[in-house]
């Protein structure tokens, strides 16, 4: 067996007085893609934070290839295990200026022609580029800030409901997206209350109060 | 300098003046009386003493004494700024440094270039403009950074997420805020002589000075002032910003908004 991406042992996560998470121990492998489901509030947005060390978690360890997460310079790790919002803000005043992001803190030049074919990606066109960020509807919004985190392909990319909210085409379009990032070997996990999605998933990972749910019989 | 005599029957008399303020706060229910009255006390009490304190200071002309007077004009400007700084971590130190030295940059550079000599009776007021603008940009530039980092608290996260450094995640919030400090002061480099006569210059004219003079000495303040603020905005802003964030480069809680 090789080596899992993420080792996960008895993590904890508490903010205040308030236990979000509690003894949660999971190996996740390369490759997979995992879903996540469970009823809202029950911790499942604090894990993928805490995977992408956006939160610290107050017990336990995180193992991410092999190594304790705080081995890692913080950006080069947030770089390679993407965390896509649950309800994603863009930044600056134009598509573009989100766009530009990635390459700016890679110290890179922008490359328009990658930026345009992430939105074609995921059917934008190319003229949204210079649009004020406040004439995009909600799901445009969420499709550009998941460009936003693919642009640079990850190791992991963690999806906090990213399609929700999305008409059923365009989750087909993310959906397809997605799959040929998982092709390519990238680690996906993704959070959902879509029941074909849960229905469809190939791992499951059910959350509830902050624990694994174990399955009573299966 | 003869012409300039307020005697202090004139000061009685100029009390009227503060009372028409205090009527008006009174009848449009302001509610600064309070502070008005503490404000004229304090300005009375405090320009009195330093009144005679800066007369000895010339009189006995000692560089020591100079330089501690200027030292404690810095440390009050960075107590005050520190005020403004609504909970920064390290404020105080952090504007003690920022003001401290555009204060002493811009004086030395004014020394060296023979546009003030090093005596007390230039060397303090100077300092004393400086230090007191550098305050005021500072204040507006903390509050600035304050209020960014709470309204674009969710950008600042997206930012980090996507694996920015703290620089990068906060350069908008940093820019913004020094603007927004310098800004007084470039507005007024603007308008001056147009809209104000500033203080300095007004002054000298008043006591009887050759008009073209005192501009020159405007335009060296207008300059210095532009260079203070500036040199103290940016310092105080490099050193704030970092200050959010805790040691695993996420945002503090401190300012507020717990939902994300
Ligand atoms: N910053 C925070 N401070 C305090 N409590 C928080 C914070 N973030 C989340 N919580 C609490 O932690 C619990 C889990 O939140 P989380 O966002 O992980 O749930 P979730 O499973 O993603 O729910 P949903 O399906 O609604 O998105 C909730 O009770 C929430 O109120
Ligand atoms: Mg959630």
């Amino acid at each position: 067996m090789t080596e899992p991406i993420f080792d996960v042992q008895r993590l904890g996560y508490k903010n205040g007085s308030n236990q979000i998470l509690q003894g949660i121990t999971v190996q996740i492998e390369k490759g997979a893609n995992l879903t996540i489901a469970g009823p809202s509030g029950s911790g499942k947005s604090t894990f993928l934070r805490v995977l992408a060390t956006l939160l610290t978690p107050t017990e336990g360890v995180v193992k991410f290839a092999g190594k304790k997460q705080s081995t890692y310079p913080k950006p080069v790790y947030r770089q390679q295990v993407s965390y896509c919002f649950q309800q994603p803000t863009l930044f600056g005043e134009t598509v573009r200026d989100n766009l530009q992001f990635p390459f700016e803190i890679r110290n890179q030049k922008f490359d328009q022609n990658k930026a345009l074919a992430g939105l074609d990606s995921v059917e934008l066109k190319a003229e949204m580029l210079d649009q004020p960020i406040i004439e995009l509807s909600g799901g445009e919004k969420q499709r550009v800030a998941l460009v936003r985190n693919l642009l640079f392909k990850p190791q992991v990319l963690l999806l906090d409901e990213i399609s929700a909210g999305l008409d059923v085409d365009t989750k087909g379009v993310v959906h397809r997206l997605i799959q040929s990032y998982r092709e390519s070997g990238v680690t996906v996990l993704s959070v959902t209350h879509d029941e074909s999605e849960i229905a469809a998933a190939d791992d499951l990972l059910r959350i509830r109060d902050g624990k694994i749910e174990v399955p009573a019989h299966e | 300098m003869n012409n300039l005599i307020v005697s202090p029957t004139a000061l009685a008399f100029a009390v009227i003046l503060v009372v028409i303020a205090l009527a008006i706060n009174l009848k449009e229910k302001i509610g600064l009386e309070r502070d008005m009255i503490i404000g004229v006390i304090r300005a009375v009490i405090q320009l009195t003493v330093v009144g005679y304190v800066l007369t000895y200071i010339i009189r006995v002309n000692r560089v020591w004494l100079t330089g501690l007077m200027v030292a404690i004009i810095i440390f009050n400007a960075a107590l005050n700024a520190n005020k403004r700084a609504n909970g920064i971590p390290h404020a105080f130190v952090i504007s003690l440094l920022a003001i401290a030295t555009a204060t002493l940059i811009t004086i030395l550079l004014l020394v060296v270039a023979g546009a003030v000599r090093f005596t007390p009776s230039q060397i303090v007021p100077i300092s004393g403009m400086i230090a007191s603008n550098a305050m005021v940009a500072i204040g507006l530039a903390y509050r600035s950074m304050n209020t960014s980092f709470h309204d674009q608290r969710q950008g600042v996260l997206e930012r980090l997420a996507l694996g920015a450094n703290l620089k990068q995640a906060s350069k908008h919030i940093v820019q913004m805020a020094i603007r927004t400090g310098m800004a007084p002061t470039i507005d007024s480099a603007k308008t001056v002589g147009i809209v104000s006569l500033p203080g300095m210059m007004s002054g000298l004219i008043f006591a009887g000075v050759d008009p073209t003079k005192a501009i020159m000495y405007q335009i060296m303040v207008t300059f210095m002032l532009l260079a203070a603020t500036s040199i103290g905005s940016v310092i105080a802003c490099y050193l704030a910003y970092p200050r959010y964030y805790n040691s695993d480069m996420q945002l503090s809680d401190r300012n507020g908004s717990k939902q994300q």
